[in-house]
């Protein structure tokens, strides 16, 4: 069995106070909760302080383009159906730079999990507004606050009947490790969208903000029953649920391709006898 | 020889069948045991405009499109009027009774009388294949399978009664027309294009993952796979996008299955940040790039060699790359098996470069030897340190020895960022310069492992025409036809075009008269490369971009300007 030592203690770049600390915390707690060794699981990222996770973690990584962590991860899980892969990035690289990867992730539902570190804002770029920074958010770069109105992942997930969507806390490291652990064990694209303290570039959402803006779900909210769940997420605030909002039931992308269940590709070799055939075809 | 070729076109409005036709004309011809060589021309819309399906074909192997025409078979009024120019000696024309044929040798056929409208196509085959003396059983035969995939037994018997009354009633007419040479005895070939032979070469070595997202003149290469891909146990996606799909590829080629993206001129300028990712994650990578005329949109359907440059220089920063460029179909099934086994070998971005023209064109193609192609075995059998594992570990060839992650206990971390080697970003420049200089010393590797330009005719030609990809068969006639004028004339052509060695070429080039490079764009992209490598200046360039293929008539027609 792993320990939380097995993945390593591993020092950061990242600011004192951020809310990554308590992120990478909870994955760790999740992954040995859940029974996986390091050489079982990889994680994917794209760029932005969130997504330098993988570097921060002992297991294998793939840490790619900015944006493009998404579609990274799902090459690897159709490549390789015995690896646990968590894909894990900012909100502006999952929402911004990758929205149409993150569109077509929960069109797929491939089986991932997907952990959005959301700050509401551009951490490593120093401060930019982000595509769930709240309007009115003032940056340098949107001097008179921004006029977009926020990105609503939750409710697109929803939407789009993803087979989990939950929201977490950087605030809430077991509440969060939970939540992360159902995730792994969820066929088809599980979404964990984390409200994350940037301590450095979102003077808005802080710390403070965050506790005062969210609540526990209760047990009365029903995660199976998409209306209930699309009305939770479509007008969101001023309060945040935090918790598992939706549970969905369409089949994972990667049980559509029967030759995953022989294993990894890259051991399965070329059926010389199934070539001639194919080739006959041209006959 | 030239004598014993036959140049058929079939033109007409996109949605009148002309590509069903063709396509069974070709297919007759090979079954009957004809050389074929089909350039297709076609417009950037599903339904009108004029398109043309062109097949040259005789008994002996064809290396290029020629220009003339000798037998036309005309399913509207444009077709003969822009083409009865073209006509030879003893052409033929088959038009409908309808159309206006002018002083062109006409077979004016009754298409009302012989069968209803809908299969005006088929009476055109059927009347084609009569004259061309192909046999009824034969070309009935071929129509049907070709039916049959898509037509209920009943369409297909109407299609059937239509092409016999159009094969009889053709038979009953007298025409000039000389009908083709009889077949030289041979063993069954494939009908098969340019995008299909690379598809099946990837496959052969072992592709177990392709991405793509559809674009003109790439597409079929993905089709292909698709269409066999449950029988081979091969992943195919469609992505979102093209920066989707080469990010995906590379999750794939990480995870350690052979892997490539299609794609042409635009779609490729979207993958260009992840070319950039393939060279500095090392990660294994073949990208198919089938050009098209841009910039921009372009000629969508159109063919063009103008994007040489845009495959060498693609992607931010410094690293080492190999780009193919087939010469014939072919070459388009064992350059795609050798580029996914170099990809794996030095693990980084392979590029094949093909066109529109070579991707189209079927030819008549001896089955490949499928025994001879090695499969790739992608990343480590087993890793000898699983603990002190480090994916990009510095060697005197710069090539780490690649573990693939879950299948041993190794942890393998691959990076964007500039790294350690155990794969974690780093900010430490001496790092960076050995890891610079570890990714760039794999180029060594490739230069060793390229192919040689080849060259035809006499050391010391008068006159060397040099071209690199699918324009090989027109410099090959070209030269076939100035030869047979008494000059001394020779070839040279690059199926890869980097990296690129001047032993190889200089000393020959240095002996000819006169060098004249021939390619497909308005710049002269190899030539320039060469310039930059060798300082070597080609005396004469011979370029097209009008979006037709390069012919050898073309050829000729510039050097005589
Ligand atoms: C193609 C590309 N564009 C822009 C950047 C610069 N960039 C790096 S991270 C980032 C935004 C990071 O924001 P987010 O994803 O929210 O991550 P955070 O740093 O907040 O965790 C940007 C714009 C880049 N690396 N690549
Ligand atoms: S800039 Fe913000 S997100 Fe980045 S490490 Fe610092 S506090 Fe965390
Ligand atoms: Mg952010």
């Amino acid at each position: 069995m792993a320990t939380i030592e097995d993945y390593g203690d591993i020092t950061t770049a990242w600011c004192p106070g951020c809310g990554n600390f308590n992120i990478r915390q909870a994955v760790k707690k999740a992954l040995v909760n859940s029974g996986l060794e390091p050489h079982q699981v990889l994680m994917v990222s794209g760029i932005g302080q969130a997504a330098k996770m993988p570097h921060y973690l002992r297991c294998n990584a793939f840490n790619g383009l900015h944006g493009r962590g998404l579609p990274a991860a799902t090459g690897a899980r159709l490549a390789n159906p015995s690896l646990k892969i968590i894909c894990e990035s900012g909100d502006g690289c999952n929402y911004g730079e990758g929205g149409n990867h993150f569109l077509a992730a929960l069109r797929r539902n491939i089986d991932l999990t997907l952990i959005v570190h959301d700050n509401q804002v551009y951490g490593l770029t120093k401060g930019q507004a982000s595509p769930t920074s709240l309007e009115g958010f003032v940056t340098k770069a949107q001097p008179e606050g921004v006029w977009a109105t926020p990105f609503n992942p939750l409710a697109v997930a929803v939407l789009h009947r993803a087979s989990l969507v939950a929201r977490g806390f950087s605030g809430e490291v077991e509440h969060l490790a939970g939540l992360i652990k159902e995730a792994l064990a969820t066929p088809g694209l599980a979404l964990v969208d984390v409200f994350q303290p940037c301590v450095s570039f979102n003077k808005v959402n802080t710390f403070a903000w965050y506790k005062e803006h969210t609540y526990l779900l209760g047990a009365e909210h029903d995660s199976s029953d998409w209306h209930a769940a699309l009305e939770l997420t479509a007008n969101p605030g001023p309060k945040f649920p935090l918790g598992v909002i939706y549970r969905g039931s369409r089949p994972g992308y990667a049980s559509h391709f029967p030759v995953l269940e022989q294993g990894p590709l890259a051991r399965q070799g070329v059926d010389q006898e199934a070539l001639r055939h194919v080739m006959e075809k041209f006959l | 020889m030239a004598s014993e070729a036959l140049d058929i076109l079939i033109g007409g409005e996109a949605g009148q069948g002309l590509v069903t036709i063709g396509q069974v004309l070709a297919k007759a011809l090979v079954k009957a045991g004809y050389h074929i060589l089909v350039t297709q021309d076609y417009l950037s819309r599903v339904r009108g405009g004029h398109n043309t399906f062109r097949i040259r074909t005789g008994p002996n192997l064809l290396v290029a499109p020629r220009e003339g025409v000798d037998l036309l078979v005309a399913l509207d009024q444009e077709s003969l009027d822009l083409h009865a120019g073209a006509l030879r000696p003893g052409a033929q024309v088959i038009a409908d009774i309808g159309l206006t044929c002018g002083l062109a040798p006409c077979l004016n056929l009754p298409y009302a009388d012989l069968a209803p409208a809908r299969y005006q196509n088929t009476v055109a085959l059927g009347a084609a294949a009569s004259l061309l003396g192909l046999e009824m059983d034969l070309i009935a035969r071929e129509l049907a399978a070709f039916l049959g995939k898509k037509m209920t037994p009943e369409v297909t018997e109407k299609n059937r009664a239509a092409l016999k009354a159009a094969y009889d009633f053709t038979a009953t007419r007298r025409t000039g027309f000389k009908p083709l040479p009889p077949p030289v005895p041979a063993g069954p070939r494939l009908m098969i294009n340019g995008n299909e032979a690379l598809a099946l070469g990837a496959l052969a070595a072992g592709l177990k993952f392709l991405a793509f997202y559809p674009m003109t003149p790439a597409t079929a290469i993905a089709l292909t796979a698709i269409a066999h891909a449950k029988a081979l146990g091969v992943v195919c996606e469609q992505a979102e996008d093209e920066i989707a799909a080469i990010n995906m590829a590379l999750g794939a080629a990480y995870a350690g299955a052979p892997a490539m993206v299609c794609t042409s001129g635009g779609g490729f300028a979207l993958m260009c940040e992840g070319v950039s990712l393939a060279g500095m994650s090392e990660n294994p990578l073949l990208i198919a790039l089938a050009m098209r005329p841009g910039p921009a949109t372009g000629l969508p359907t159109r063919t063009e060699q103008g994007d040489l440059e845009l495959a060498l220089f693609a992607g931010h920063g410094e690293f080492p790359r190999a780009i193919y460029a087939p010469g014939t179909v072919e070459d388009c099934f064992s350059l795609a098996a050798l580029a996914l086994a170099q990809a794996e070998k030095h693990q980084g971005p392979i590029f094949i470069l093909t066109d529109q023209f070579l991707a189209d064109s079927y030819r008549a193609v001896e089955p490949f030897d499928l025994g001879a192609v090695q499969p790739v075995r992608p990343g480590l059998a087993t890793v000898a340190d699983e603990q002190g594992y480090r994916r990009y570990a510095l060697t005197d060839s710069g090539i780490s020895p690649r573990a693939l992650p879950g299948l041993s206990r190794a942890l393998v971390v691959s990076d964007s960022d500039e790294h350690t080697e155990d794969g974690h970003l780093t900010e430490d420049l001496a790092v960076r310069v050995a890891m610079q200089d570890k990714r760039l010393r794999k180029l060594a590797g490739l230069l060793a492992d390229r192919l040689l330009p080849s060259f035809q005719g006499p050391e010391d030609a008068e006159l060397l025409l040099v071209g690199w990809g699918s324009t090989l068969g027109s410099l090959e006639g070209a030269a076939a036809q100035l030869s047979a004028q008494g000059r001394r004339v020779g070839v040279c052509h690059f199926s890869q075009v980097w990296p690129l060695a001047g032993e190889d070429f200089l000393e020959r080039f240095a002996r000819a008269g006169q060098v004249v490079m021939v390619e497909g764009n308005a710049t002269g992209q190899l030539a320039a490369l060469i310039r930059r490598e060798t300082g070597y200046a080609v005396g004469r360039l011979v370029l097209r971009y009008d979006g037709l293929p390069i012919t050898p008539e073309y050829i000729l027609r510039q050097l005589a300007d």
